[in-house]
């Protein structure tokens, strides 16, 4: 063990340090629209941002260095600059499209959403399939050259502004549940795909419904082989919920709860120098403690190539960052006296972003059930933990008929 | 950057759990827990032999010259198997020795350690709870101590004390000399008994530097607690699981109840990421000093309270057979109440935390 990095390592982080001099941007290019954009394409030349990604897809093209990764990962967040995205596209289906893609999809679909250019959303869920996810319905039928979509997806993030979607169809419905799924990219301009918004209990408009009215898309744009489709997205979804489990946030937002702890009163005094606040606060940093540590210990198993020996935390990841978070809301809700009666203002309903308003704290404490029950509810985390990690018997499945 | 262990301290632990599992399985813990003597000297012997008591102390004094992380590695497996050894007292003393010891103290005491042909233990708390050098009372005059200490770990068994008195510092005191009366406190946890030990005009002789000694030797053992709790947690864990996948309710094995595989999930979610706490403290204390102090109290507050609330789950587990004497999750249950408490309750240590942080 040895939490110093050597020297290789720290002349790397005075160079992503230098480059990172220049955020924020000045003058007349910070106002210029996609400012983010062009400073992310910088990252992107300098070596920096997408470094994993191959140059022919629009990436930095970089040795494979997990030590490097997460310089430019804490030097980019610490500065707050645009590095790699986590957007459903860059975020998700890109390493699905590196892993699974043919040449030609990923010369295509790559670049345009490592840039931003192509925004994507996930449609798995559907109104009968959510936990259950290979019981979905959605239908896609080959015809000539085309699969024929008819069906419906649900709580389909950011469907409106998405150009594109990855999602699950059932193409055989013949063979068994699993195996009769494929993994294809629809065009969400494509004739037959229509979207309604859904609102959320936080007065957010993320949510979407997709209706899909025999929606033709091209079968060239299937990933994997017909019938791979549940393989598939089980890569999508580590990635998933290894962007959910992130210490960072839980960092961040820890902090955040900090500063509201210093401005708020308890019997006239800051709720900073409540002793009972004060009890419970180190309490909650004992969680946000061991999720950075045990982030940590799973980074070096992977950095050594021996990720088994974390398979219980890298399994446990996701959920205990979602519980931790609502232990962190909870009692910042509990810091709010009557203004936790008001409703989000417009503004605050940014569902991960940083607390600031006593409105957004009551956004934030309504947002942080989301992501328990999204990439698989905690129920479901707990069913893996249990079976894969401790060797309990699975649940019992009803007799296939 | 590396946040992993060794292969040599892989090997360790591993050596480790395979002696205990041969010369301490549940049946001989049991045994030294029923009869309340509290010390396996066979076992200690075993220990010292294969170099395990003598871990920390530097090798001129015929010890491995590891470090606190070695320490901690060594009580997770002591708490998985509730080795009843002197262990935890013998290196908290012997650490205090080798931060604060003259050469001549070092050269006269460090070597029998080593060996294990001596046995040290600690004496830090007075009256019932009071852990810090700024609450401690015990006099020194001249070359002698008078006052009181409690829960000191096999007292009676020990052959030197490491002794806290007023002002911060710290001095070494034979329990076989005149004026030391040990008493049993009958303490929870039959596999580290703890005593209160009475000075009364005992000849002692002083460590070199006082309070710093002492802060760094107790977050040492902040740490060192933090990992025995984890090893004795994961044990019950252990315990949980095997009994679920044996146990047979309503014609089916109770893991079959998906209520019982959640709980024990939950328990499993509580304790097992927790494992890189207590190696960052045990890490911390002796290389981040600026982090260190408060890194092995959130660990020692975080692990042995979510370990107790943990062992209280596996006794319900265990159903009626788990609620009596004759199972075994009770000698795991205890151990953790000793580790909960000792050097300060989760409440205090997270005040301190609190402090620590500038809040
Ligand atoms: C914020 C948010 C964003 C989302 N974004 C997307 C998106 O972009 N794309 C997309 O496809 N989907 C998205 N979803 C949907 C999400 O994937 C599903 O809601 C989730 O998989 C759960 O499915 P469900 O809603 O049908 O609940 P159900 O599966 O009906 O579960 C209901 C309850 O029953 C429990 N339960 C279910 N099965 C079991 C079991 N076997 N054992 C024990 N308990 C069980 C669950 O834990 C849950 O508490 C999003 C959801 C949220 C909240």
């Amino acid at each position: 063990m040895d939490l110093e990095y050597t020297e290789q390592y720290q002349v790397y982080r005075e160079e992503v340090r230098r480059f990172l001099k220049g955020w924020p941007l000045t003058g007349e290019e910070a106002d210029r629209p996609g400012a983010a954009g062009s400073f992310r394409k910088r990252g992107i030349e300098a070596g920096f941002v997408c470094r994993n990604v191959p140059t022919e897809y629009g990436g930095a093209g970089q040795e494979p260095d997990a030590l490097k990764d997460a310089i430019v990962r804490q030097e980019f967040y610490a500065a707050r600059a645009p590095g790699d995205l986590t957007s459903q596209g860059a975020g998700l289906l890109v390493p699905t499209l590196l892993e699974f893609g043919t040449e030609a999809q990923k010369k295509r679909f790559i670049p345009k959403a490592l840039a931003d250019e192509e925004r994507w959303c996930q449609g798995y869920s559907e109104p009968g399939s959510g936990s259950d996810l290979a019981s979905l319905q959605c239908r896609a039928t080959l015809d000539g050259d085309d699969y024929v979509l008819s069906g419906q997806k649900i709580w389909t993030s950011n469907a409106r502004e998405a150009d594109w979607m990855f999602g699950l169809f059932r193409t055989d419905p013949s063979a068994s549940k699993h195996a009769g799924i494929s993994y294809l990219l629809v065009d969400m301009k494509t004739p037959g795909v229509e979207v309604r918004p859904l609102k959320e209990m936080t007065g957010g408009m993320e949510f979407n419904e997709i209706f899909f009215n025999d929606a033709r898309v091209p079968a060239e744009n299937l990933v994997g082989k017909p019938g791979e489709g549940w393989a598939v997205s089980r890569a999508t979804l580590v990635h998933e919920r290894n962007l959910i489990a992130n210490p960072n946030m839980m960092r961040d937002t820890f902090n955040d709860l900090l500063d509201l702890a210093r401005r708020v009163e308890i019997n006239g005094r800051p709720a900073l120098e409540d002793r009972a606040l004060r009890q419970r606060l180190v309490e909650i940093e004992g969680y946000v403690r061991t999720g950075e540590t045990s982030s940590m210990l799973q980074f070096t198993a992977g950095v050594r190539g021996e990720p088994l020996k974390a398979m219980r935390p890298m399994m446990m990841g996701k959920l205990y960052s979602t519980d931790t978070m609502q232990r962190i809301q909870k009692c910042a809700y509990d810091l709010l006296g009557a203004e936790g009666m008001l409703a989000p203002a417009s503004e605050d309903v940014a569902g991960w972003g940083r607390k600031v308003t006593a409105t957004g704290w009551v956004e934030a404490y309504i947002f942080s059930m989301g992501p328990s029950i999204a990439g698989g509810a905690s129920n479901i985390q707990l069913n893996i933990i249990g079976e894969r990690g401790y060797g309990l018997p699975r649940d019992m499945r009803p007799p296939s008929s | 950057m590396d946040f992993g262990l060794s292969e040599e301290q892989e090997l360790l632990q591993e050596t480790l759990r395979g002696f205990l599992s041969k010369e301490c399985p549940a049946s001989r813990s049991r045994e030294i827990f029923d009869a309340g003597a509290g010390h396996d000297a066979a076992l200690w012997s075993g220990l010292a032999e294969m170099g395990f008591v003598g871990l920390n102390i530097p090798a001129e004094y015929g010890g491995a010259g590891m470090e606190v992380l070695d320490l901690a590695l060594v009580c997770e497996i002591l708490g998985e198997s509730g080795a009843p050894v002197p262990f935890f007292g013998h290196v908290m003393a012997s650490l205090a020795l080798i931060q604060g010891g003259s050469e001549e103290q070092k050269s006269l005491w460090l070597p029998s350690l080593a060996a294990g042909e001596k046995i040290a233990s600690i004496a830090l708390c007075e009256a019932e709870g009071e852990w810090v050098p700024e609450q401690w009372q015990c006099g020194v005059a001249g070359d002698r101590v008078s006052g009181s200490k409690s829960f000191v770990p096999n007292a009676d068994v020990a052959d030197l004390l490491v002794v806290g008195v007023a002002g911060g510092g710290l001095v070494l005191v034979e329990t076989g000399a005149e004026g030391v009366n040990v008493e049993n406190l009958d303490g929870i946890d039959r596999s580290r008994p703890v005593f209160r030990v009475e000075f009364d005009e005992a000849p002692s002789s002083p460590l070199e530097t006082g309070g710093d000694v002492a802060r760094a030797v107790s977050d040492a053992g902040l740490a060192m607690l933090a990992a025995d709790a984890f090893g004795a947690a994961s044990h019950l864990i252990d315990l949980a699981v095997e009994y679920a996948k044996t146990r047979e309710q309503f014609g089916q094995k109770i893991a079959q109840f998906q209520a019982v595989k959640h709980q024990i999930a939950r328990l499993a979610l509580d304790i097992e990421p927790s494992r890189a706490l207590y190696w960052y403290g045990a890490y911390a204390v002796e290389h981040l000093p600026e982090d260190g102090p408060r890194a092995a109290a959130l660990a020692k507050s975080h692990i042995t309270d979510r370990a107790l609330s943990a062992a209280r789950a596996v006794v319900e587990l265990h159903g009626g057979l788990g609620f009596t004497w004759e199972c075994d999750v009770q000698m795991g249950f205890k151990r953790l109440m000793f580790d909960r408490g000792f050097l300060g309750t989760p409440a205090a240590l997270r005040d301190r935390c609190a402090v620590l942080a500038g809040w």
